[in-house]
């Protein structure tokens, strides 16, 4: 039963290979830890087909294994079984150095809690990516200009993240995620820490990107967010429903 | 390279958004440079005027020293003579003229004593050190009177009381008065003033021209002793002076025991104290170098401290593509920018404070200590900075980006 998914994967795989092939496989992914002698599963046997230009909600309640889908996903994490196939490599082959290589320039992350660096501007926030990926001081600070300037916060770039309010540190965050043209874009409760006004604003941006051709995967537990994605994924202890 | 010189950049910013604490960190590399540098230059500085000072004394100079003291270093105060008084001397009048007519390869054979005494003109009257000498000695000390004459070889044999003073001796007892021909109480005894020796400066705290001169044929019978205290000798020929210092031991071993005199010369003296002073540096350069010890723990203290504060930052970094080298590089350059800026600061203080005590005692900075400073601040910012860079590096990201 359980090898099943994982071959017709493979031939799917195949057949698209010359079509639509995807960004981003799952095939037969679980990840497991081990507390004291309990073995605690929080993802069995999840098979994922991400293509180019999807937008997917993950849905499931708190504890269903949803933030450890979207880490595996963004190569933050690793499964302790399956495999993680993105864009054409076996992500458990790779190497820390790799991973860290995939995170900056092929996927974004946006997080419920923006996670800025405080002591920075806004512009050296969204500027962080392009240094790890070793763009020249002018060229960085142009490219995340315009970024922001995107998102209209062009009157914000030399200020703080504590002089700016909820939604535009969540936007500087969809800046910075988005400064270095990643293929996927993942977001943890993007509107989670703030007012619902501003968490729609912050959803027609994911719906805007998605229509200039950005693949998106939105995490939340909430269903009329959810509703935006054109595909929803149910997720409930661990398993795809 | 960008990346290293953003990553330096990166340093700076976050060690000014805590000065307070920064500068704190740094406080303990500095005191430890600072200390350092000022020990061993006033170390050397010293070595410096007492071997200048023996060195003044010519390379020709023989030492006769009342009991044995081979390789034991002298303990007399700097300039004065080295080891007098530690033992009681037998040394007698009979032993200089024996000396001096008998040897020859010896040019001048000079008496010497060190007594304290009070010294009174008119109302003034100075505590000081009297010092028992030949008619020699100007030409020996190559100090000559700045005005009168020095006692001559007929008034130290007649044992006449007469006194040269020295610069400051005269300043405070006669001002503007001339002292030439006056008298002044000694010992209840009144001396004929002279001459006044010229300015030789202070060594340190001390005045060296705080003190007055007496034949040592008067100093025996003023301070009424039978001995005198030690024997300064000048050969011929500083090319001769092992020659020199075996005629004197065979003229002295006629009358005398092996154990009751040594004679030294100035190089055995500097070496002597060259090595005591090197040792004596080194010894305190090294409990300077503890509190730079202690500034590194304190450096390693507060880079832990500021791991654990910015795990949610190492967190996000690692998302956005750092890797664990990265992380290591970025904290390990915290800790060096902390250290190395510790270590600049300490160097300027510690030469400047050389400097600025340079009006008081002799300091020599020298090179070495500073440069040796500089490069253990570099090794104390890796050393103590590789344990918490490494915590850092080692992080898990997503732990760390939930930590709260």
């Amino acid at each position: 039963m359980k090898g099943q998914p994982s071959s017709s994967a493979k031939k799917r795989n195949k057949i698209r290979m010359t079509t639509n092939m995807p960004i981003l496989e799952l095939q037969n992914v679980g990840k497991a830890y081990q507390i004291d002698s309990q073995k605690l599963e929080v993802l069995k046997g999840i098979n994922l087909e991400i293509k180019k230009g999807e937008f997917i909600a993950i849905m499931g309640p708190s504890g269903s294994g949803k933030s450890t889908l979207m880490n595996i996903i963004g190569c933050l994490d690793t499964p302790t079984s399956g495999k993680v196939i993105f864009e054409n490599r076996d992500v458990s082959q790779l190497s820390e150095g790799d991973l860290a290589q995939i995170r900056n320039q092929k996927v974004g992350f946006v997080f419920q809690t923006f996670n800025l660096i405080p002591r920075t501007t806004a512009l050296a926030n969204v500027e962080l990516p392009l240094i790890y990926k070793g763009i020249k001081t002018e060229e960085r600070e142009k490219q995340a200009k315009e970024v922001l300037e995107k998102f209209g916060l062009s009157q914000r770039i030399y200020h703080f993240p504590s002089q700016l309010s909820g939604g535009e540190q969540q936007r500087v965050a969809i800046a910075r995620a988005l400064v270095t043209q990643p293929i996927i874009i993942l977001a943890d409760e993007p509107t989670g820490n703030v007012d619902s006004k501003t968490g729609e604003e912050i959803i027609k941006i994911f719906q805007d990107l998605n229509k200039t051709g950005n693949t998106i995967i939105l995490v939340t537990h909430d269903k009329d967010i959810a509703n935006h994605a054109k595909k929803i994924i149910k997720l409930y202890d661990g398993e795809i429903v | 390279m960008e990346k290293l010189f953003e990553t330096f950049k990166l340093a700076i910013i976050t060690l000014k958004a805590n000065k307070l604490r920064s500068s704190l960190t740094m406080l303990g590399i500095i005191i430890g440079v600072t200390s350092v540098i000022l020990l061993v230059s006033i170390g050397s500085g010293l070595k410096g005027y007492i071997t200048g000072q023996l060195e003044g004394l010519g390379s020709n100079s023989l030492f006769v020293m009342p009991g044995n003291l081979e390789i034991k270093p002298g303990g007399g105060g700097a300039g004065g003579t080295p080891g007098a008084g530690m033992t009681a001397s037998k040394f007698t009048l009979n032993h200089i003229r024996e000396l001096s007519q008998r040897a020859t390869t010896l040019q001048a054979v000079m008496g010497y004593s060190e007594n304290n005494g009070t010294v009174s003109y008119g109302g003034e009257s100075e505590t000081l050190q009297v010092a028992g000498v030949s008619y020699e000695y100007p030409q020996v000390r190559n100090q000559y009177p700045s005005q009168g004459t020095f006692f001559n070889v007929s008034q130290q044999e007649a044992g006449k009381k007469v006194t040269v003073l020295g610069a400051t001796v005269a300043e405070k007892l006669f001002g503007n008065e001339d002292p030439i021909g006056k008298k002044v109480t000694l010992s209840d005894n009144k001396f004929t003033v002279l001459g006044v020796l010229e300015k030789k400066g202070a060594f340190g705290s001390v005045d060296m021209d705080n003190q007055v001169f007496i034949p040592f044929t008067t100093a025996l019978t003023t301070f009424d002793m039978d001995k005198v205290q030690s024997i300064w000798i000048q050969a011929k020929d500083s090319t001769q002076i092992t020659q020199a210092k075996e005629e004197t031991e065979k003229i002295l071993l006629r009358t005398l025991k092996e154990d009751d005199f040594s004679v030294l010369d100035t190089g055995s003296i500097l070496s002597v104290i060259s090595q005591v002073l090197g040792v004596l540096t080194l010894a305190l350069a090294g409990i300077a170098a503890i509190s730079l010890i202690v500034g590194g723990i304190g450096i390693m203290n507060i880079m832990l401290v500021s791991v654990t504060e910015r795990t949610r930052e190492i967190g996000l970094r690692k998302a956005v593509g750092a890797t664990p080298k990265i992380i290591l590089t970025q904290f390990l350059i915290e800790s060096i920018v902390l250290s190395v800026s510790g270590g600049i600061i300490g160097i300027i203080f510690g030469v400047g404070g050389s400097l600025a005590m340079k009006r008081f005692i002799p300091t020599g900075i020298s090179l070495w200590s500073v440069l040796l400073a500089f490069s253990v601040s570099v090794i104390i910012g890796v050393v103590f900075g590789v344990l918490p860079a490494g915590r850092a590096a080692k992080l898990n990201p997503i732990q760390a980006l939930r930590y709260e």
